[in-house]
């Protein structure tokens, strides 16, 4: 089965090789892609989805747990370059032997090794031990079971950020008019600001073929039979699409909108696409999507005047799941409102770009701070 | 929604933590499932079943505790518990607020012997 999201088996394929991100039987994903130069936030739990190359004709009857996942508390980078060998046995339980060359600075007193180790505390109950007799221990954990899309997550938003990318999840039910949108804007951007996309369907490559028509760059995620894209192929989407700086990366999502609501691919914002045709109750129905989302777009205003559609009752149900959503309304067709969302985006991408500029900055003046120190000690 | 997807991450979580503490078998996978988080209970019960079958925790008792959603209503200035979102505030109506707890769910602690 799929391993976020228990839909069932398929195989996920991201276009542009057979090196996509596969599933396996026991449910593992694998990529053909190596992004492993990281680094960790302070205090986040997170985990490492080791992708290694394999023969496309893999057998995939037997599986392999290799997730593993570290709790540090606290900030560290780490280049990992480990040679996977492949010679190992297919026992239930094997370990990977990683060996790291890097350097922690370790807060002072934490402990922590780099088997497969989660830290634990409170080993409570016997203390010592009699042969023969079991002892029942309590081992504290207090982890996310999100933690594994959340640790793509993470990548994928440090990895935006350092190259000043304004990244957009769009998510809707089927039929809002999101692609048709999307080609809207990205014409309307045309010389003001690149954008690049990422589709997402279970079949077919029609939303990409439509956007590189406007000659914008789009990679086509096709997750099968799953209902959502999650952190993990965004991470290998961004791998093989590499946008450009201080551009805006688009994500669409599968239309759907109910599972894409509870997984981070790593946005500055979900925006939810809601259609006029669609009734005014959605955002009542449906309520984690429109709570998790910064910004409604009402789209296909332009067939108002022939609907049934209480404008007001569906701004109110907004507002009542998320008091702080902001709305605009649109007509992809019409082109009415459309400044009004150009401008929304323009400003998010301002700010990225800033953002990474004001990074740059700051390390640009700590090296001219340790440059100084530098001469001072060697008295030139 | 996924429940599924979410019993095989925490037989992960579950079997790691038990394997690096050298247990023989988990007796007891403690959950805190927040009410305003995504998941079915009795959903998740069914899906851990299946899903601890042939791993360390097969058998194991299976404890989740709910946690309240929390939310802090900004016309009261306090912080109310919500049982589902689009709920209003208890106090006042309203429906100005800010979602603060209980829409995660966790692993807790595992007893192993």
């Amino acid at each position: 089965m799929c391993m976020t999201c228990g839909c069932g088996s398929g195989e996920t394929h991201i276009e542009g090789g057979d090196a996509g991100v596969h599933t396996h039987a026991d449910g593992t994903t694998h990529s053909h892609a190596h992004p492993h130069g990281h680094s960790h936030d302070g205090g986040a739990a997170h985990s490492h989805a080791h992708e290694h190359a394999h023969e496309p004709t893999h057998d995939d009857a037997h599986g392999h747990g290799h997730g593993h996942d570290h709790d540090h508390d606290h900030d560290h980078d780490h280049d990992h370059d480990h040679d996977h060998d492949h010679d190992h046995d297919h026992d239930q339980d094997h370990d990977h032997d990683h060996d790291h060359d890097d350097d922690h600075d370790h807060a002072q007193g934490h402990t922590h090794s780099h088997g497969h180790a989660a830290v634990h505390y409170g080993l409570g109950a016997a203390g010592g031990a009699a042969p023969g007799m079991s002892q029942t221990r309590l081992v504290q954990i207090e982890r996310d079971i999100l933690a594994k899309n959340d640790g793509h997550a993470q990548r994928n938003r440090a990895a935006l950020a350092a190259r000043g990318v304004f990244a957009l999840n769009l998510v809707s039910s089927p039929g809002s008019g999101k692609t048709t949108l999307l080609v809207r804007t990205i014409e309307l951007l045309q010389g003001r600001l690149p954008v690049a996309v990422v589709e997402g369907d279970q079949q077919t490559s029609f939303d990409a073929d439509r956007i590189r028509a406007t000659g914008a760059p789009a990679l086509q995620i096709n997750t099968g039979k799953g209902c959502h894209l999650d952190a993990a192929m965004v991470e290998t989407a961004l791998a093989r699409l590499a946008p450009a700086e201080d551009s805006v990366l688009m994500i669409e999502n599968v239309g759907n909108l109910v599972c894409p609501a509870g997984f981070d691919l790593g946005e500055a914002h979900k925006v939810v696409v809601l259609s006029v045709t669609e009734g005014e109750d959605k955002p009542l129905k449906y309520p984690d999507m429109f709570a998790a989302a910064s910004l409604m777009l009402l789209n296909k205003i332009d067939l108002l005047p022939h609907l049934r559609f209480d404008l007001q009752a569906c701004l109110a149900n907004a507002r009542r799941v998320n008091p702080a959503i902001e709305i605009l309304q649109v007509s992809a067709t019409s082109d009415e409102g459309m400044a009004a969302w150009l401008a929304w985006i323009e400003r998010g991408a301002q700010a990225a770009s800033q953002q990474r500029l004001a990074e740059v900055d700051t390390l640009q003046r700590r090296v001219a701070e340790l440059e100084a120190q530098l001469a001072r000690l060697q008295g030139t | 929604m996924h429940e599924m997807a979410l019993a095989e991450s925490v037989r992960e979580i579950v079997e790691e933590t038990a394997r690096a503490n050298d247990a023989r078998r988990v007796s007891l996978v403690r959950l805190e499932i927040g009410r305003l988080a995504q998941v079915e209970i009795e959903a998740m019960r069914f899906a851990f079943e299946v899903v601890q079958r042939g791993s360390l925790a097969e058998g194991a008792r299976l404890e989740i505790v709910e946690t309240d959603g929390t939310a802090w209503c900004m016309l009261c200035s306090a912080a109310i518990v919500i049982g589902r979102r689009g709920d209003p505030c208890p106090a006042c109506q309203s429906f100005q607020l800010q979602v603060t707890g209980g829409d995660r769910m966790r692993v807790m602690d595992i007893e192993i012997e």
